[in-house]
C-alpha cells in the first residue's frame, strides 16, 4: 500500500457520494471501467513522495482540503467562462472551452469543415463507442500513479476529437481549460484524441482559472497517432496560486509516427504533468520540451516517461527552468528501452537557472536500458548563465543587467522555437521577456492577484 | 597468384553494391583500383577483410590458394593479409602499445613464434617508426583517438610495417593527406615492398601514384571493374576524369 | 600503464573464477541465526567493553524495526537472516607459542590468493590486514608503522588497545540508524581494520585490508573504520575473494573515513567477490555502506572501485562535504556479467562552501546482467560556490543485459552548479573488427577495449591493484560477444 491514508478516504467518499449521478450520465462502457478504476485508486492511493514520480511534489497540500465537486458548473460559471478571451493576438484556431472540466456549448459534437469530429467525452462516448472501446482507458494505465485510476474512476466529462485518415488540420485546435467557481472545488476531466493514419493535427491547451478559490484539478487525456501520422500538442499553464493543477497526458504512437508534447508552465500553484510516450511502432518520434518560468512559492514537476517498446524509434526531451524567489522546480525524466528495442536513439537534457537563494530544483533524469543496440544519453545542469559568455557579452559593451536578460531570453528560447504555431511562439517570447524583466506580475487576462 | 576473385557479388543490407568482380593478383604485383566515389571500392576492401556488415550473395575469392571467405578477419591477419582502412578506427584508452603487441604477439603465436619480450618489442617498435618516419610520440597515444586525419593514415602505414603484410590494401590512404604526409606514406609503402609481397592500393586521384608506380590500373564503376590496363590508365583518368568511362561504359 | 597492459596482456588467463577455492581449516562459529544472544556472544569472544555491546544491541533492536530497502534496481531473493551464522573464526594451530605467527594453513592460503602475509615477501611499500570469515588474521607492518606514528590494527584490537578513538569516531559518519543493512553490520560486526593517521604524517605505505570469506553457511559483515587527522595522508587499498558455492552468502560492511582539516584519504577497492555461476546460482550479496566525512577544511575524500565480483552489489561511497573547500571524488568500473545485479553509485552532499565533487562512473553489462549507476548529488542552502561534475557512462555487450542510471540532483544554492553528463552505448563493432584485422581475436578485442574504456578509472588505482583490475575486466568478461 502505497499513499496517504485518510485523504485517500476523502476522495473514495466522494466517489460513493457521487457514483449514481456519475453513473447516470456516462456510456455503459465508461461506466464498466469505473469500479476496477477505483479498487486500484484505493490499492495505490494518492501517492506520496515514495512514489518515485511525484518523489519531490506535496501533493497533500494541495490534496488534503474539503473541496466541492459538480459535474455540471453552475450558469453563471459557465457565462463568466465564455467571455474568456484568448491573449494571444493573431492566433487562428478551432477554439473550445471547457468550465471546470464541463463542455458547455448545446450543440454537443460537431464535424468541422475539414471532417474533423470535436465535442463533448460524454457525448462521443455514447456517439463513437466502438472508438472508445479500442482505445478509452487502454493507455492511461500506468501502475505507478493511483490518481490516473481515480481520473477513470469519476471522470465524466472533457474533450473528444476524432481526426479521420488523410485529414490534415490546417487550424489548431484550442482547448481552453477554465476554472471558474464561487466555492473550492475538484475537478476531473477527460480528453480522448484518436488520430487516424497520414494526419497532420496540432492541438493547444490552455489552462486559466478565473475566480480565487483554492481549486484543484486532475486531468487525463490519451491521444492515439496512427501511421505516419503527426502529431503536437502544446500546454500553456498560467493558473493562480491557489490553484493545484495534476495533468496526465498518454500519447501512443504508432508506426512512423511524429508526436511533439510541450509544456509551457507560466503560473500556477501547484502544477504536475505527467507525460508518458509510447513508442509501440518502429519508426516512430517523440519529443518531449517543457519551459517553467516560476517564482513565489509554486511548486511545478514534469514527470516525463518515453517507453521505447519496439526497434527504430528515436526520442528526445529537453526541459528547461528558471526558478526564482521562493519556488521549486522539478524535473524527473524518464527513458525506457524495452528488450529487443534495438537501434534505439533516446536523449534527454534538462537545464536550470537558480535566481534566488530561496529557490529550489531537484532533477533526475533516468536511463533504464535492456537492449543493446542503442544510443541514449542524458545531460543535466543546475547553475547560473555562462560567466564566459556574460563576460564575451559585457565586453561588447551591453551591460550586466541586459546581458544577463538576454542570456535567460536565449536561455528559454530554445524550448519556445520548437512551438510550430508563430503566433503563439511569439506570444511566448514576449511573455517570457516581459517575466524576466519582472512586468508581468500577472497574468494577462487573470483577476486574481497572486502577489 | 595470392589473391583471386571471382565473379564476386556483394551488398550491404537489401543493397547490391559489388556486381561481379574479377580480379588477379600475383605475387610481387601492385595493382591501383580507381574509380569515382560510391563506386565499391571500399566494399569489396572489406569483403577482402571479412566484415561482417557486408554480405557476399556470390562468387569466390582464393587468398594463396585458399578460400579466403571461409576465414575469420584475424586468421586473415594472421595470413598475411592487411588493410589500411580508409576511416581508421579509433580504440579511446588503448595505447598503441598494447594493441600493436597484442596484434604482433598473436602473429608470432599463429607461426609458432614465441611471444616477443616487452624490451624487444619496442625495440620492434622503434626501428619501425624510423623506417616509416613518423613521429614517436604517436605511439603512447591511444589508438587514433585525437590522430589528425594525416597521423591516422601513418598510423596504418605504421601498423602495415609492424605485421609485414603478403597483401597489403591501402583504401585511400592517401585522401586528406598534404603533400609531405603523402610522401611519407608513399615511401613507407616503397621502403616496406618485398618480392613476395603485394598491394592493392585504392585511390581516388593518382597523385599518390606518382610515388607509387602500380602495375596494373583498375577503373571500378558502379561495382564492376569496367577498365583494367597499365599505369598510363591512371594518367588519363586524371586528365579526362570518369565521365569518359561512364560513357564508355553507358554504350557498351 | 604501458608496462601494465603488458603484464596484462603476457597473463590472459582463463575466464573461470580464479579464487573460488575452499580452505579445510577447523573453525569456531556460533551457532546460526539473529538474536540478542548472538549478539552478546560475539561481544564476548571479543572481549569487548560494556559500550560497545550497548551499541551492537541499539542497533540491532533498531534494525528488527526495519524492512528490507526495495528501492533500489535489484531482485533480491528473500534473505533468511536466522539462517546465517554470523561468527566463524578460523582456528589457528600454531597461536599458541606466542606473538605473530600464523596458521600455515592459513599462510597458504593466503599466499595462493597473491597476499603473503610475511613482510619480506610482500610487494614492498603495502601493509596487509589479512581478514578471514569473522577474523583478523594478521597484520603486517604495524611496527614500521607505529614509527611514524601510524596505527593500523584489527578492528578488535582497536577497540581493546584505543578505546577512546573507536569511541570517539564509530558510528560517527555511518550511524547505525542509516539504513537496513548498516544497522544489521552494527549490531553484528566482527572485525576489520582499524587506521589512524596522526597530524601532518604522510603514511609512508599503502595501507590494505584484505577480506576473505572462507566459512560455508557464514555472513562476513566487517568493519573498517579510517580516520586522517589534520594535515595527514593515506592511501588505503581493499581487496575480497570467496569459495565457489552454490549457495548465496551474505556480506554486510560498513567502512567509515573520518578527514580532519587539510587531511587526504584516497580509498581503493578491488571488489572480486564469488559473482555467481554461469546461471546465476550461489555468489556473494553485498550490501555496503561506505561513507566519508570530510569534516575538516581543504580536506579530501577520494573513492576509487573496481566492481566485477558478487552476485548482488548494493554499494553507494558517499562523501559529505562538510568543510569548506573540501572535495569529493568518486571513480568507479562496475562490470556485470551472466545474472549479476549492480546498483551501485555515490551520493556527494555538500554541505561547505566552495566544496567540489566529481563522479566519473563507467558501467559495462554483459550476458544477462543488470547494472545500474544510482547518484545523489545534493547542493544544500549553505554550500555556497559549491561544484559537481560528473559522468556515468555505460557500455553494453550483448543484447540481454541492461544498463540504467538514476542520477538524482537537488539544488538548494543558486551558487552552486552541477553538470550531469551520461552516455549508454553499445560496443564499438567497428573497434572490434579493427582489431580482428591486425590479428586479434573477438575475446581479446573486447578486453582491451573495455580496458581502454575503463582506463581513465584504472589509472587512479596504485600500480598492483590496475594490473590485477586489468586481469578482473578482462577475464570477467570472456566470451560475452559473438
Ligand atoms: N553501411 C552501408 N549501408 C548501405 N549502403 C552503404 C553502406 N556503406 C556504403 N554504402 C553504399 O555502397 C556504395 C559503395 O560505397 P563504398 O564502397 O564506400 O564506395 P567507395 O569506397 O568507392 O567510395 C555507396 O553507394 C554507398 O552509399
Ligand atoms: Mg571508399
Amino acid at each position: 500500500m502505497n499513499g496517504q491514508v485518510g485523504i485517500v478516504d476523502r476522495y473514495l467518499d466522494l466517489f460513493d457520494k457521487n457514483i449514481g449521478k456519475i453513473m447516470d450520465s456516462s456510456s455503459p462502457y465508461i461506466n464498466s471501467l469505473r469500479e476496477p478504476a477505483y479498487q486500484t485508486f484505493r490499492r495505490m492511493g494518492i501517492p506520496d513522495k515514495k512514489n518515485e514520480n511525484y518523489k519531490f511534489a506535496d501533493l497533500a497540500l494541495f490534496f488534503d482540503f474539503d473541496y466541492k465537486t459538480r459535474l455540471v458548473p453552475g450558469k453563471s460559471d459557465i457565462e463568466e467562462a465564455k467571455n474568456f478571451q484568448c491573449g494571444v493576438a493573431d492566433l487562428e484556431t478551432q477554439g473550445m472551452i471547457l468550465v471546470n472540466g464541463y463542455y458547455p456549448y448545446a450543440d454537443k459534437l460537431k464535424q468541422l469543415p475539414d471532417g474533423v469530429w470535436t465535442g463533448s467525452f460524454r457525448e462521443a462516448s455514447s456517439q463513437f463507442g466502438s472508438l472508445f472501446e479500442e482505445h478509452y482507458g487502454k493507455y492511461a494505465n500506468t501502475e505507478s500513479d493511483g490518481l490516473v485510476h481515480l481520473n477513470t474512476a469519476m471522470a465524466t466529462d472533457g474533450i473528444f476529437t476524432y481526426v479521420p485518415d488523410g485529414t490534415v488540420c490546417e487550424k489548431p485546435i484550442q482547448i481552453v481549460n477554465i476554472v471558474q467557481s464561487d466555492e473550492d472545488i475538484f475537478n476531473q476531466h477527460r480528453n480522448l484524441i484518436v488520430l487516424g493514419k497520414n494526419v497532420q493535427m496540432t492541438m493547444i491547451i490552455c489552462d486559466h482559472t478565473l475566480s480565487p478559490r483554492k481549486f484543484l484539478t486532475n486531468a487525463v487525456t490519451e491521444v492515439v497517432v496512427g501511421e505516419n501520422s503527426i502529431f503536437n500538442i502544446i500546454r500553456v499553464q498560467n493558473e493562480h496560486n491557489y490553484s493545484g493543477k495534476i495533468t496526465h497526458t498518454f500519447i501512443n504512437q504508432e508506426k512512423n509516427s511524429f508526436a511533439s508534447s510541450n509544456n509551457i508552465i507560466l503560473h500556477g500553484g501547484l502544477v504536475w504533468n505527467n507525460t508518458y510516450h509510447y513508442l509501440v511502432g518502429e519508426g516512430a518520434e517523440a519529443k518531449s520540451n517543457g519551459l517553467y518560468l516560476i517564482d513565489k512559492f509554486q511548486h511545478v514537476g514534469n514527470y516525463v516517461s518515453i517507453d521505447h517498446f519496439v526497434p527504430n524509434c528515436t526520442s528526445n526531451q529537453l526541459f528547461k527552468g528558471v526558478i526564482d524567489e521562493m519556488a521549486t522546480g522539478v524535473f524527473n525524466g524518464r527513458i525506457y528501452v524495452h528488450p529487443d528495442a534495438q537501434k534505439t536513439a533516446a536523449f534527454q537534457r534538462n537545464n536550470n537557472i537558480l535566481l534566488t537563494d530561496d529557490a529550489k530544483v531537484f532533477t533526475k533524469p533516468h536511463l533504464e536500458i535492456y537492449a543493446d543496440d542503442v544510443k541514449c544519453s542524458h545531460g543535466a545542469t543546475v547553475g547560473q548563465p555562462d560567466n564566459d559568455i556574460m563576460f564575451y557579452l559585457r565586453s561588447r559593451g551591453i551591460d550586466q543587467r541586459e546581458a544577463k536578460l538576454m542570456l535567460m531570453f536565449g536561455f528559454a528560447h530554445e524550448v519556445i522555437q520548437e512551438i510550430g504555431v508563430k503566433a503563439l511562439r511569439e506570444r511566448l517570447d514576449d511573455l517570457v521577456m516581459q517575466r524576466l524583466r519582472g512586468e508581468l506580475s500577472r497574468c494577462a487576462n487573470c483577476v486574481v492577484k497572486c502577489y | 597468384m595470392i589473391l583471386k576473385i571471382n565473379n564476386l557479388h556483394a551488398g550491404i543490407g537489401e543493397k547490391t553494391i559489388l556486381k561481379g568482380i574479377n580480379l588477379e593478383v600475383r605475387t610481387g604485383e601492385v595493382h591501383a583500383i580507381m574509380g569515382p566515389n560510391g563506386s565499391g571500392k571500399s566494399t569489396l576492401a572489406s569483403v577482402l577483410a571479412g566484415r561482417e556488415t557486408v554480405t557476399v550473395t556470390e562468387g569466390e575469392i582464393f587468398y594463396n590458394g585458399k578460400n579466403l571467405l571461409e576465414m575469420s578477419p584475424e586468421e586473415r591477419s594472421k595470413e598475411g593479409l592487411f588493410l589500411g582502412f580508409q576511416y581508421p578506427i579509433e580504440i579511446p584508452g588503448v595505447s598503441m602499445v598494447a594493441f600493436m603487441k597484442a596484434a604482433v604477439n598473436e602473429h608470432r603465436k599463429y607461426r609458432g613464434l614465441e611471444p616477443l619480450s616487452a624490451s624487444d618489442f619496442l625495440k620492434l617498435m622503434r626501428e619501425k617508426k624510423e623506417l616509416v618516419g613518423i613521429d614517436s610520440k604517436l605511439a603512447n597515444r591511444s589508438v587514433n583517438e585525437g590522430f589528425s586525419g594525416g597521423e591516422k593514415k601513418k598510423n596504418e602505414i605504421f601498423q602495415m610495417a609492424m605485421l609485414e603484410p603478403k597483401l597489403s590494401i591501402l583504401d585511400e590512404t592517401d585522401s586528406g593527406l598534404d603533400i609531405d604526409a603523402l610522401r611519407i606514406v608513399a615511401n613507407g609503402v616503397n621502403k616496406l615492398k618485398r618480392p613476395d609481397s603485394s598491394s592493392i592500393v585504392i585511390t581516388h586521384y593518382q597523385r599518390l601514384l606518382d610515388y607509387i608506380v602500380p602495375d596494373i590500373v583498375h577503373v571500378l564503376y558502379d561495382g564492376r571493374i569496367v577498365k583494367t590496363s597499365g599505369k598510363e590508365l591512371a594518367l588519363e583518368l586524371e586528365e579526362k576524369g570518369y565521365n569518359w568511362i561512364q560513357k564508355e561504359v553507358n554504350q557498351n | 600503464m604501458e608496462d601494465n597492459q603488458d603484464k596484462l596482456l603476457n597473463e590472459v588467463t582463463s575466464g573461470d573464477y580464479k579464487y573460488g577455492f575452499y580452505t579445510d581449516i577447523d573453525s569456531e562459529q556460533a551457532p546460526k541465526g539473529l538474536n540478542e544472544d548472538i549478539i552478546r556472544l560475539i561481544s564476548s569472544k571479543k572481549e569487548e567493553p560494556e559500550w560497545l555491546l550497548e551499541f551492537r544491541l541499539n542497533a540491532f533492536r533498531y534494525w528488527r524495526t526495519q524492512k528490507m530497502p526495495g528501492w533500489a534496481n535489484l531482485k533480491i531473493p528473500d534473505i533468511n537472516f536466522q539462517d546465517i551464522i554470523y561468527y566463524s573464526a578460523p582456528k589457528q594451530k600454531s597461536k599458541s607459542n606466542g606473538s605473530d605467527d600464523i596458521d600455515p594453513e592459513l599462510k597458504k592460503t593466503f599466499d595462493k590468493l597473491g597476499i603473503p602475509l610475511e613482510e619480506q615477501k610482500h610487494l614492498s611499500g603495502v601493509a596487509v590486514d589479512a581478514v578471514m570469515d569473522s577474523v583478523s588474521v594478521k597484520t603486517t607492518f604495524k611496527e614500521t608503522l607505529a614509527e611514524v606514528g601510524v596505527i593500523f590494527c584489527s578492528f578488535s584490537e582497536a577497540v581493546k588497545e584505543y578505546p577512546d578513538l573507536v569511541k570517539r569516531y564509530l558510528g560517527s559518519v555511518v550511524p547505525y540508524r542509516d539504513n537496513y543493512f548498516a544497522a544489521l553490520n552494527s549490531a553484528v560486526f566482527s572485525d576489520g581494520s582499524f587506521c589512524y593517521i596522526p597530524k601532518g604524517v604522510r603514511c609512508p605505505m599503502e595501507l590494505s585490508t584484505y577480506f576473505r570469506i572462507n566459512a560455508a553457511n557464514t555472513g562476513q559483515f566487517e568493519r573498517t573504520l579510517l580516520v586522517a587527522d589534520e594535515e595527514s595522508y593515506v592511501s588505503y587499498l581493499e581487496g575480497c575473494t570467496a569459495p565457489i558455492r552454490d549457495e548465496n552468502q551474505l556480506h554486510a560492511a560498513i567502512v567509515e573515513i573520518v578527514a580532519e582539516k587539510n587531511a587526504e584519504v584516497k580509498y581503493s577497492t578491488v571488489q572480486n567477490w564469488y559473482p555467481g555461476d554461469k546461471n546465476g546460482n550461489g555468489g556473494i550479496f553485498n550490501f555496503v555502506t561506505k561513507r566519508g566525512m570530510c569534516k575538516g577544511e581543504n580536506s579530501k575524500i577520494s573513492w576509487t572501485q573496481v566492481e566485477t565480483g558478487s552476485a548482488i552489489t548494493w554499494k553507494y561511497p558517499s562523501c559529505v562535504l562538510k568543510g569548506d573547500n573540501s572535495v569529493g571524488e568518486f571513480f568507479s568500473v562496475a562490470v556485470t556479467n551472466n545474472y549479476q545485479q549492480a546498483d551501485t553509485g555515490t551520493k556527494m552532499i555538500h554541505l561547505g562552501k566552495n566544496t567540489k565533487s566529481t563522479v566519473v562512473s563507467k558501467g559495462i553489462s554483459a550476458g544477462h546482467s543488470q547494472n545500474s549507476y544510482r547518484g545523489l548529488v545534493r547542493m544544500s542552502r549553505n554550500a555556497a560556490g559549491a561544484r559537481n561534475f560528473s559522468q556515468c557512462d555505460s557500455l553494453l555487450l550483448g543484447d540481454k543485459c541492461g544498463a540504467h542510471t538514476f542520477p538524482y540532483i537537488e539544488t538548494d544554492n543558486k551558487t552552486a552548479i552541477v553538470e550531469h553528463e551520461a552516455t549508454t552505448s553499445k560496443i564499438g563493432e567497428d573497434q572490434i573488427f579493427y582489431c580482428n584485422q591486425r590479428g586479434i581475436n573477438t575475446d581479446d578485442a573486447i578486453g582491451l577495449i573495455v580496458n581502454g574504456y575503463a582506463r581513465e578509472i584504472i589509472n587512479k588505482l596504485p600500480m598492483e591493484f590496475a594490473v590485477e583490475a586489468q586481469k578482473l575486466l578482462q577475464i570477467s568478461l570472456e566470451g560475452s560477444v559473438g
